[in-house]
């Protein structure tokens, strides 16, 4: 999976899981506001990383997530790492 | 007042339902897929929510608390309460639910399959909990009165009703949103299936259920959502609120007896409470609506009762469940939906499939066809598994 498609899919899955404008997404944006995520909504997004990437996300590893482009870097490692291991 | 049933999803829907006697029965095939004796149900429209609440409002609400919903928002407008309203006044709410099996069954398969608790996502408690209709709904509208979910079985819309109209009595609250709520799924129907309770007569499903009919085979089960707005005379006059009934009395009672079959007994004193509270006779009732699901043993026990209690002057009666399926939850919440449309409409709906009575039956004032009358006086009966009853009288003002 190339980083056009992780993004791709990232964005996609963003806008039908928090019903956002795709507009609003921005990779320098902050991911918390632009989403308007409440920690329920952290619940949820680990479910949808888990479905769409097939790795689950670690609550502490959000912490360093701010913006919408540490999110695309975060998973992007997450799926080279799979693929090697 | 709002609902949203198999007999329709707007007041006036359901009360053009309730006076052609149509039925709202048909058959979910997956049930028979799934190996239940019975197939009935009653046919309810799932909404279509997205658009009309937020993400967070929707994931959290199970399928009986959409019907809820629906029914609430329209119970709110035709009592002239909007959001403003909502937020500077203490408005409650009592609903009655006692299953959200979809939301457990399906969260309980995402842990079985997955093995890791941190992948069911966040909707799935709210959904599955008893009290899910009244935690959402009290966010979703911003409630600051009294919150609480009802679960006395099939009693339990009635007895919200009731404990409503008691908190206001009391002068504890000016303003309840009350109600019953009811999920239509295999999920939930399962092991009530399992009992042999359901009517087999799948040939024709709008035959199905036939109350205090002498070839009554047992229930369907049914469900949606039904909302009755209770307020205190004095605030409702005060706002200009359009009234349409009060609720005078709520009577009850425990059979303490079977868990399962009902008594003659139980919902005897249950009436009678109901009758002496308001101050009533038997002959002030113009109507009753009965709880008769269409059961052998239920239906002729409650024959027994009405005969027992009311039988002098012999009111009408008709069982609305021939038409809805027993909508379980929500039934008592719905059959005073339906009532007060027949009183509003001057007409008692027919007890569809009343054919040829038994003993017992034979004995009541049973409304075949839809009869044209005047209703000043109805009385609405509910009762559940462990013998909880409820017994509600409504007056035109």
């Amino acid at each position: 999976m190339t980083k056009g498609e992780v993004i791709e899919k990232i964005n996609e899955f963003l806008v039908d899981e928090f019903e956002v404008d795709p507009d609003s997404i921005s990779a320098e944006g902050d991911l918390k506001e632009t989403l308007d995520l409440d920690s329920l909504d952290y619940v949820d997004l680990v479910v949808v990383i888990e479905s769409n990437f097939g790795f689950k996300v670690k609550g502490e590893d959000f912490i360093e997530i701010k913006t919408f482009q540490n999110f695309y870097d975060y998973v992007e490692a997450k799926v080279a790492e799979k693929v090697t291991s | 007042m709002g609902i949203h049933s198999c007999l329709g999803t707007s007041l006036d829907e359901v009360r053009d339902s309730l006076y052609k006697g149509k039925s709202g029965i048909g058959l979910d095939p997956i049930r028979t897929e799934m190996g239940f004796r019975s197939a009935l149900t009653g046919i309810v429209e799932r909404p279509v929510l997205k658009g009309l609440l937020k993400r967070r409002e929707r994931v959290g609400l199970a399928e009986e608390g959409e019907y809820a919903y629906m029914a609430t928002v329209e119970a709110l407008e035709n009592a002239k309460m909007d959001m403003d309203f909502l937020m500077k006044n203490e408005v409650g709410i009592l609903y009655g639910n006692d299953s959200s099996a979809r939301a457990v069954t399906e969260s309980t398969d995402i842990i079985r399959e997955k093995k890791d608790t941190s992948l069911i996502g966040s909707g799935y408690i709210f959904q599955s909990m008893n009290s899910t209709i009244t935690m959402n709904l009290s966010t979703i509208f911003k409630l600051r009165g009294i919150n609480m979910t009802v679960s006395a079985a099939c009693a339990s819309g009635s007895h919200a009703l009731g404990l409503g109209y008691m908190y206001i009595k009391n002068g504890l609250q000016d303003a309840i949103i009350c109600g019953g709520g009811q999920e239509v799924n295999h999920h939930s129907m399962g092991s009530f299936d399992g009992l042999s309770a359901f009517s087999i007569n799948m040939e024709d499903p709008t035959k199905a259920v036939r109350p205090f009919d002498r070839d009554r085979d047992g229930l369907v089960p049914g469900g949606g959502g039904a909302t009755v707005i209770l307020e205190d005379y004095e605030s409702a006059v005060k706002r200009g609120a359009p009234i349409l009934a009060e609720l005078v009395s709520y009577g009850f009672s425990s059979n303490g007896d079977h868990i399962s079959n009902p008594n003659v007994e139980g919902p005897s004193r249950s009436l009678e409470r109901a009758l002496k509270q308001a101050g009533l006779q038997a002959k002030d009732i113009d109507y009753v609506n009965a709880h008769a699901t269409s059961t052998p043993v239920g239906d002729t026990n409650e024959a027994r009762a009405i005969d027992a209690i009311l039988g002098a002057n012999k009111p009408y009666v008709s069982s609305t469940k021939s038409m809805t399926g027993h909508e379980m939850w929500m039934a008592g919440a719905s059959e005073i939906v339906y009532s007060m449309l027949m009183m509003q409409n001057n007409f008692i709906a027919p007890n569809i499939n009343f054919e040829n009575p038994d003993e017992a039956s034979a004995k009541l004032n049973i409304a075949s066809k839809t009869i044209e009358t005047n209703i000043d006086i109805f009385l609405s009966n509910s009762f559940g598994f462990g013998g909880t009853n409820s017994s509600l009288i409504v007056k035109k003002l």
